[in-house]
């Protein structure tokens, strides 16, 4: 194993009582990766990424960070990672800067270093005018953002994001995305989950689709959406005429209620036949996206 | 490479595996504290003064004395050990119960070095720490109303750390089992409320029936605290002095491995 690989999944599993929310998964990131798990709801990405920070112990199955395995080093482990969790649990007693240098005594920082690091921090992600504010006078974009200073106060090797712009405005996810291109250009390795396609699209190198416990692609976001919809998409109105005319030309496509999609390389000849002999109403043609990945491979069922 | 052994909840061992860092988690309850001490050091300080006005001196008049002791001079340890106890039974049931599901701070504690073993113990001696701090200002009072033998009241500082260590870990018992902060009133008034009653505190036990008595020595803790400082702030041994005191060691020892237990199968999923 390359020890460039900084976290190793085999087979890993994870059972509570008779559901298994992760079955039998393997996985391995690389230094400078940004890796994201996808999936919808309740398709094992957030119980892995416990796994990962050693605060749910694994059914089956071996997962190592840094070398090191989970059951066995979990204090080590967590010494390193930098963890942005999903729900705020900033400490609503304190202040901006209050929170960053008590959670850094939790990682054995000494308070001179620790408040150094908080004002560097708090610069970093543009709260350093809040720096001596409670918390519950924050905006939810700052509240995340403090998280993210937060995760990064012990200089950690790697980054654990789940949701990182969850219930943002798109200023407050910009600026989020832009801190973190910026760590991946310092050479940082993030791991996130997103239910955002874009997100994922802009930010990862690499990820895994799951549902229902299991990985279904691994990929670059360029290269699955290559690999499953093709370059381009035609779309239009879902008639009797379009679809029959789309037959007669040989092509594939698929039905979304009142849309017809046809996935395609050669968008321009596709949208000008369909207009010059199927009149289809409106025609538009777009760029694959990852979301058509995403779509195509978990169906679109609702889940909850 | 499996390991099913992994899947137990992380409870594959019974004992608290303690350490040092424990005192991050105590410390950062003491932080907090002391940001808002004005509101912290109000109560210890009025609620002797009003019980000892009302119940000592009020009616102390008609009670006279009980055992040859003026009736103020009895209740005064009551008062102590009653705040002992529930100065750390509050703490960690709805303040801890407030950090664990509410503010998640122990969500984001587990989340750097420190285990859940640290965070639960921290909380323990944070509660018995409560329970000091409460003790020692109540004790001030009660010294400068001359009620209570000097020096060897001041022993009462020390004891009310692991009397309140006692009454943390039972109440961390109930904060690792309870559905929902209001379940926690059961506790409150089901345990915490008849023992505030029924353990030597406003009137003595020799009163009560003998089997009551016995059980009273035999099961209640508050029953043990009040010996323990009734001997002390009278400056005379009770015979069941050592006997409350061990009682209360081997009690708190249990309790402690059994709340941490309790913990980190609610919390390790």
């Amino acid at each position: 194993m390359a020890d460039n690989q900084v976290i190793v999944g085999d087979n890993l599993t994870k059972r509570f009582g008779i559901l298994t929310a992760v079955d039998g998964i393997s996985f391995s990131v690389s230094r400078g990766d940004v890796f994201g798990f996808l999936g919808p709801n309740g398709a094992g990405k957030t119980t892995t990424m416990k796994m990962i920070q050693c605060i749910s112990p694994r059914t089956a199955g071996s997962l190592t960070v840094l070398g090191m395995d989970t059951a066995a080093h979990p204090r080590e482990i967590k010494a390193e990672l930098g963890v942005l969790p999903q729900e705020t649990n900033l400490d609503p007693e304190f202040t901006c800067r209050e929170n960053l240098v008590t959670y850094a005594r939790y990682f054995d920082i000494p308070v001179s270093e620790a408040r150094r690091r908080a004002d560097e921090l708090l610069s970093f992600v543009q709260l350093r005018e809040k720096r001596d504010v409670p918390i519950d006078k924050l905006s939810g974009g700052m509240k995340r953002r403090l998280l993210l200073a937060r995760a990064l106060i012990n200089d950690p090797k790697i980054l654990i994001l789940d949701e990182p712009t969850i219930g943002l405005d798109p200023q407050g996810r910009h600026l989020i995305w832009e801190k973190l291109k910026a760590l991946q250009a310092a050479g940082n390795t993030i791991v996130l989950t997103t239910h955002y396609l874009e997100e994922a699209e802009r930010l990862c190198n690499r990820l895994v689709i799951m549902d229902e416990g299991k990985i279904l692609v691994e990929g670059s976001p360029a290269d699955l959406v290559s690999r499953y919809v093709g370059s381009d998409i035609v779309e239009a109105e879902h008639t009797p005429e379009v679809v029959s005319c789309l037959q007669e030309m040989g092509v594939q496509f698929e039905i979304y209620g009142d849309m017809v999609q046809v996935t395609t390389d050669r968008p321009r000849e596709v949208a000008k036949r369909l207009f010059e002999t199927c009149n289809p109403g409106h025609v538009f043609a777009r760029r694959g996206s990852l979301e058509d990945v995403f779509l195509k491979l978990t169906g679109r069922v609702l889940r909850d | 490479m499996t390991d099913e052994g992994d899947g137990d909840g992380g409870n594959g061992y019974i004992l608290p595996r303690l350490s040092r860092s424990c005192l991050k988690v105590w410390r950062r309850n003491w932080d907090v504290f002391f940001k808002t001490y004005q509101v912290n050091f109000l109560p210890p300080f009025i609620e002797p003064v009003l019980y000892l006005l009302a119940i000592g001196f009020g009616l102390g008049i008609f009670v006279g004395e009980i055992d040859g002791i003026p009736y103020v001079e009895f209740i005064a340890p009551a008062l102590l050990s009653i705040s002992m106890m529930n100065s750390a039974f509050f703490e960690c049931t709805y303040s801890s119960y407030v950090r664990m599901y509410y503010q998640k701070t122990f969500d984001a504690m587990i989340a750097t070095p420190l285990s859940i073993d640290d965070v639960i113990a921290g909380e323990l001696f944070w509660g018995a720490t409560r329970s000091l701090i409460y003790s020692s200002v109540m004790l001030l009072v009660l010294i400068g109303f001359g009620v209570v033998s000097l020096p060897s009241s001041l022993l009462v500082i020390p004891f009310s750390f692991i009397a309140g260590l006692l009454f943390a870990c039972i109440a961390m018992c109930f904060t690792a089992i309870t559905p929902s902060i209001d379940a926690l009133n059961y506790p409150s008034f089901l345990f915490i409320t008849p023992m505030f009653l029924f353990s030597g505190t406003f009137f003595p036990l020799s009163i009560l029936p003998g089997l009551v008595q016995v059980l009273a020595v035999a099961l209640l803790p508050l029953t043990q605290l009040v010996i323990v400082t009734r001997s002390l702030t009278l400056a005379d041994l009770s015979p069941l002095f050592l006997y409350s005191l061990a009682w209360i060691g081997l009690v708190t020892a249990i309790f402690f491995v059994v709340s941490t237990w309790l913990m980190r199968r609610r919390l390790i999923v």
